[in-house]
């Protein structure tokens, strides 16, 4: 096994409410994989185990091969909210996880800021949070991401709170993106075109108790643009995932 | 625009309405309704003002720093043990309850066993200052920090953060305004600690001026001291203000509409 992540049989309840009943999930080197599934089935706790900020009941989370579950450190996690703090700028915020390293923050500055560009936040360094639309919100907390590890990445609905059009044009940009990116990412959503569009392959979640209701491996060869979304290919995987869900 | 001319006017008609009240007495005193060793004319207590500032002076100096010094304490002193007491909730089970029964204790009413123990210096009126200070400012700060999102200390602890760097990342900056709270209500009652440790025993201070004029029946200085300890409460109040706003400037920053994706 070469895996960058694999959570094996992971089971967790919260006192008397059965959350996970049994996952397995696993994501190669340079992959993109969507979980896909219900509300409150368990998609973001298992993110938190992956994360080591909970310990599952029972069950593992492999690192590169390496036991590391109930540890935290180890990958990029950005949660379902952004959670920028609303008393630093946004370079400052992304300068966070460089902080946490041990950076002296003016190396930091220096290091998040020749990001600025890629991610579409030039010029907007010394602004607080509060004062950017959730695009540009999201995109700041998902450089902080990238910034604390780059090898892999946990993210939790980025796109949730967003407006449809804002959304499309974030699948967009961060698609172009991660063509220059060697990284492996793991990503939460509950849009069905989302998840394909992104994905190399999807875990379709069940209602909680969570148990993994079916895999789907995408096809649809890279790179992938805005037309994907109404090619024959997209739509045949979009209906057989839409009646897997319809027979809940 | 349009609240602010509102808001100026309310405070315009505010303003308007005291004048005339200031006026109505001016009159009464005045014309000799009321005796001016009971209630002298508002234009006496200024004039008596000025001409006693000089000897006031010293009086007034000693007070700010009896209350400068405990206020300072109390700071540093509630900042302290909130922050210990959030970091260690064993210390927080046993000290807690002890700190808000202590609170039914009006503290003025120990003032004269301080003097007792401490005498005539400025040490009784500093300890007076920091224990009407101490509480709110730790309590407030104590609540602050317990109510930090548990998420943003969730997302500092996914990226390997340690205890100092949550509470300096995250903890401390959140809590920001929970502090302010808590200095704002101790600024307002510190002058009047310090005012009240005086009057119980003391050789200086505005209190002891103002306990000197009550004395002799110079009911004009007695209000002199009246207006010097509001306006030195004022002050403190809004010195506070300003450091609040000049540390927290995310919050009075305007969201910018037109920001394009
Ligand atoms: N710390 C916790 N203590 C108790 N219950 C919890 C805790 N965390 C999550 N839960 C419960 O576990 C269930 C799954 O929550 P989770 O956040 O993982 O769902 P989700 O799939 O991410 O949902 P959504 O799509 O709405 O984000 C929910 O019913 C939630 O209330
Ligand atoms: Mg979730």
């Amino acid at each position: 096994m070469s895996n960058k992540v694999d959570a094996l049989k992971i089971k967790k309840s919260f006192g008397s409410l059965d959350t996970i009943r049994d996952v397995t999930v696993s994501l190669e080197k340079n992959k993109f994989v969507s979980i896909l599934g219900p509300s409150g089935c368990g998609k973001s706790t298992l993110f938190d185990i992956i994360s080591g900020l909970e310990k599952p009941d029972s069950g593992d989370i492999l690192i590169n091969d390496i036991n590391y579950t109930g540890k935290t450190g180890k990958v990029s996690y950005m949660h379902q909210k952004d959670l920028l703090l609303p008393w630093k700028t946004i370079l400052d915020n992304t300068c966070i996880p460089l902080q946490i390293k041990g950076l002296k923050i003016t190396q930091a500055r220096d290091k998040a800021n020749t990001y600025f560009n890629l991610f579409g936040l030039s010029g907007f360094e010394n602004y607080y949070p509060n004062q950017l639309s959730g695009g540009m919100r999201q995109r700041a907390a998902l450089l902080r991401t990238y910034l604390f590890s780059d090898d892999i990445m946990l993210l939790d609905e980025p796109f949730g709170g967003l407006d449809a059009i804002t959304r499309r044009s974030m699948q967009l940009w961060l698609l172009k993106l991660l063509e220059n990116f060697k990284s492996s990412i793991l990503f939460i959503t509950h849009s069905v075109d989302e998840a394909i569009f992104l994905s190399d392959s999807i875990y379709l979640f069940s209602k909680r108790p969570a148990f993994i209701k079916a895999t789907f491996d995408i096809d649809i060869p890279r790179p992938r643009d805005y037309k994907t979304f109404t090619s024959a290919r997209f739509n045949e995987i979009k209906e057989k995932i839409i009646n897997l869900l319809q027979s809940e | 625009m349009m609240k602010k001319t509102k808001k100026f006017l309310n405070n315009l008609y505010s303003l308007l309405f005291f004048l005339i009240l200031v006026a109505i007495w001016e009159i009464f005193s005045r014309t000799g309704t009321v005796p001016n060793y009971i209630l002298p004319a508002p234009t006496m207590i200024i004039y008596s003002l000025f001409t006693n500032f000089n000897f006031m002076g010293r009086h007034i100096l000693i007070t700010i720093y009896e209350t400068l010094t405990g206020f300072i304490i109390s700071v540093l002193l509630g900042i302290i043990i909130a922050v210990i007491m959030d970091g260690l909730p064993f210390v927080k089970k046993v000290i807690y309850p002890l700190l808000i029964t202590s609170q039914t204790i009006p503290i003025i009413t120990l003032a004269p066993l301080f003097i007792i123990w401490f005498g005539y210096g400025y040490l009784p009126k500093i300890i007076i200052v920091i224990l009407i200070c101490f509480f709110p400012i730790s309590v407030s700060l104590l609540q602050g920090l317990g109510s930090v999102d548990i998420e943003l200390i969730n997302l500092l602890k996914s990226m390997g953060a340690g205890r100092y760097q949550i509470y300096k990342i995250v903890k401390l900056p959140a809590s920001l305004p929970s502090l302010f709270s808590g200095l704002k209500i101790a600024a307002t009652y510190s002058i009047m600690g310090a005012t009240v440790g005086e009057w119980v025993g003391g050789k200086d201070g505005i209190g002891v001026y103002m306990l000197r004029a009550k004395y002799s029946f110079a009911t004009d200085k007695v209000f002199g001291a009246i207006i010097i300890i509001t306006v030195l409460s004022i002050c403190l109040l809004k010195l506070i203000e300003f450091i609040e706003k000049k540390s927290m400037p995310w919050v009075f920053y305007e969201k910018i509409e037109t920001m394009g994706e």
